[in-house]
């Protein structure tokens, strides 16, 4: 059982709207007056009537707990304002929680920015030096590690050129790499993934990996970038207006985070589903959906039978039903075309159809449905969308495919088992 | 929670606001860089280097040994060139005002750094004040070298004593002394930045203060100047300094006035660390 090395205990972090201290001593003066004559803050902006009223606070994080345990890989996640570069700071003791506590049982690396301390007269060298020292590494531990760093940067043509003179990419891969090869148990990257080209991208998530898996060190990574925070983390927590909603399985946190997360049932109504009328007629409008199976788990390689419910309020005579598999991350796999069918107008019309779902790999999806009609140009006419119908999942089907399918590395479509062409002839 | 070796605990409560003098070890090495980065950066793209180190003391010292001793007659120092009176003074004040100044906008000016990677924030200050110190190392070298040409110049004669072994106390002093204001007023800048405008005009009225563009003789024609001067901490310093290299006529040894000094020296530099401590915490929410 691996130790906990970081633990958040009921972390807040509160901060002070508006005018946050003031910047002169008259303004505070000032406002100190306003608010004893109960006036309007002098200093605040005119028309603001929600921020920059006295006293108002706002919380940045909101009673937060976790613990991380000794080689986590843990992402966080949230929409923007959601608390995660706070409690990342507060994390990197840059500023203090309002309330709670932080422990912590190793050295931590924070890389909220890449090439801090970086001085733009200073070469490449002395740079390294200088961001391995602030970083928290000695003088020696960098001198054991520097031809490493400059090979991992591939920058060693302009090591000793002022990095004012670098570009943009170059500065950037020193400073990754300098912040890789910290020997701290902790890392903390906020975003930093997100510059370099994507030959160095991907070796940055590599070396990651590396460093997670085989050193056993501990990361804490957050990015707006799923399919990193899919590749490198193996657990995740989801921040929402400074509150954790959700703590474990990535894939389940993405979801939520993506609000692609439908609950599994065998029955759906759509009849609160509205769309614009620039994007659909509204001529057609699917208003239940029913799976047949009477369940959401299906084997791997098997077939789904679902009904339909329509509204059909001019008739159509060529309508096509779209079923577009996503995966719970929001993209899209596969998608298949109902048959044409040619129906009155009338309510509450049942179809059934059977959807091959056989070569969906193991993982979550759900669908998303556009009922649409072809014109004799060619051209779709779209009837009824519903962007979120149905959640399902496949199941692993132990003896058809004997090695577990890894959708990460081996995507979410399978392919037919391929078939050998006569018999294996020696090449002579 | 096991205490391991990196076992850290950080929490709300503010009180423990005391020196961590560990903490600031362990990143010796980075202070050390960032002396170097402070000194090296200064001086790139420029033709005369680190010799701008030299030019600028001397420069004022001869503007100084103009107007002050040769026009006003302000240098009341006998048989001492006042040249070497004037330079004595001058790169003791430049170095502690450069203390001073230079850490008065810690926070201010490194809240870039200090607002994306955790350091002992009192490294900082600690960083330029030793980067100070080895620009007054290059001062005193040319002031020793004036000391000595003096000496075979007929005319003067330079009282050099054995108080010249204080001078190490009294610059420590001078780099604590400053440290210890700079230090309040980055605390301060944090939340005020009028302070920012302040310090400058604050320190070269300081000098005026002090005997550095005249002798410690003038104050005594006022009462109320010579308890201003003789109260004013860095008085004894640069008085005693000049005692020691020059001599009785050009400086003088004030023991009450330096014992003071000392206790103003560390009362400022405690309460500069409590404040500096206290406001490190989360001076990134206002900065």
């Amino acid at each position: 059982m691996a130790e906990d090395i970081l633990r958040i205990d009921h972390i807040s972090k509160e901060y002070r709207l508006g005018m946050i201290g003031g910047t002169t001593l008259r303004d505070e003066l000032q406002r100190r007056r306003a608010k004893r004559k109960g006036l309007e803050d002098p200093t605040s902006k005119i028309g603001d009537k929600n921020v920059g009223r006295i006293g108002e606070t706002f919380l940045a994080l909101d009673d937060v707990s976790f613990t991380v345990k000794h080689g986590e890989r843990i992402g966080i996640i949230g929409h923007n304002g959601a608390g995660k570069s706070t409690l990342l700071k507060l994390i990197c003791r840059i500023t203090a929680p309002t309330k709670g506590s932080i422990e912590m049982n190793g050295r931590i690396a924070s890389m909220l920015e890449v090439g801090t301390g970086f001085h733009p007269e200073l070469s490449g060298r002395e740079n390294i030096y200088m961001n391995g020292a602030i970083l928290g590494m000695t003088k020696a531990e960098i001198d054991k590690k520097i031809e490493e760093i400059i090979d991992f940067s591939e920058c060693r043509q302009f090591i000793d050129t002022p990095v004012k003179r670098y570009s943009s990419g170059m500065y950037v891969k020193l400073a990754f790499s300098v912040a890789a090869h910290l020997d701290s148990e902790i890392m903390i990257m906020d975003e930093v993934l997100a510059v370099g080209d994507m030959a160095f991208q991907r070796k940055c998530i590599a070396k990651m990996s590396e460093i997670s898996k085989a050193q056993g060190r501990t990361i804490l990574y957050v990015s707006h970038n799923m399919g990193t925070i899919r590749q490198l983390c193996d657990r995740c927590i989801v921040l929402d207006h400074g509150h954790l909603i959700f703590d474990g399985d990535v894939d389940k946190a993405i979801s939520l985070y993506l609000d692609t997360n439908i609950e599994e049932k065998t029955h759906y109504s759509f009849r609160d589903n509205t769309n614009s009328k620039d994007v659909v007629t509204g001529e057609v409008k699917v208003q239940e959906l029913e799976i047949l199976d009477k369940t959401t788990m299906f084997y791997f390689g098997s077939r789904m039978k679902v009904s339909l419910v329509v509204d059909v309020h001019k008739a159509v005579e060529s309508l096509q039903f779209r079923f577009i598999f996503l995966t719970s991350g929001g993209m899209a796999v596969a998608a298949t075309t109902t048959e044409r069918v040619c129906l009155q107008a009338g309510k509450n019309q049942r179809l059934n159809f059977e959807l091959d779902i056989s070569h969906l790999a193991p993982a979550c999806y759900y669908v998303k449905i556009i009922a649409a009609e072809i014109d004799d140009a060619g051209i779709q006419i779209r009837h009824d969308r519903v962007a979120q119908a149905f959640a399902f999942t496949i199941q692993n089907f132990d003896g058809l495919r004997p090695v577990k399918w890894d959708c990460t590395y081996w995507g979410n479509y399978a392919i037919d088992l391929t078939k050998t062409l006569g018999e294996t002839a020696e090449i002579s | 929670m096991e205490q391991g070796k990196y076992y850290k605990l950080i929490t709300s409560d503010s009180r423990n606001n005391y020196f961590n003098f560990r903490e600031v070890w362990q990143y010796k090495d980075m202070i050390l860089l960032l002396v170097k980065r402070n000194f090296v950066s200064r001086y790139k793209q420029t033709i005369l280097g680190p010799a701008w180190a030299v030019i600028q003391p001397l420069l004022t010292t001869i503007v100084f040994t103009f107007i002050f001793g040769n026009v006003a007659g302000l240098a009341n120092c006998g048989t001492v060139p006042t040249f070497l009176f004037y330079m004595c003074g001058n790169i003791a004040w430049h170095f502690f005002s450069g203390c001073l100044s230079g850490t008065a906008n810690t926070f201010v000016s490194n809240r870039g750094i200090m607002g994306k990677v955790y350091f002992p924030r009192i490294s900082m200050p600690i960083a330029t004040v030793l980067s100070n110190l080895i620009g007054f190392g290059i001062q005193s070298a040319m002031f020793l070298a004036f000391l000595v040409i003096y000496h075979f110049v007929p005319g003067y004669s330079i009282g050099t004593n054995w108080y010249v072994l204080m001078a190490p106390l009294l610059i420590l002093e001078a780099a604590v002394l400053g440290l210890g204001c700079g230090i309040i007023i980055s605390a301060m800048t944090t939340k005020y930045r009028d302070l920012q405008f302040l310090v400058s005009f604050g320190v070269s009225l300081w000098m005026y203060a002090t005997p550095v563009a005249y002798s410690m003789d003038l104050f005594e024609g006022s009462a109320v100047l010579y308890i201003i001067a003789r109260a004013n901490p860095m008085s004894p310093i640069v008085e005693m300094l000049r005692y020691g290299f020059l001599g009785g006529e050009a400086g003088s040894v004030d023991w009450m006035s330096y014992g003071w000094s000392w206790i103003f020296t560390l009362v400022i530099l405690t309460w500069g660390v409590s404040l500096f401590n206290k406001v490190e915490r989360t001076f990134m929410d206002t900065v």
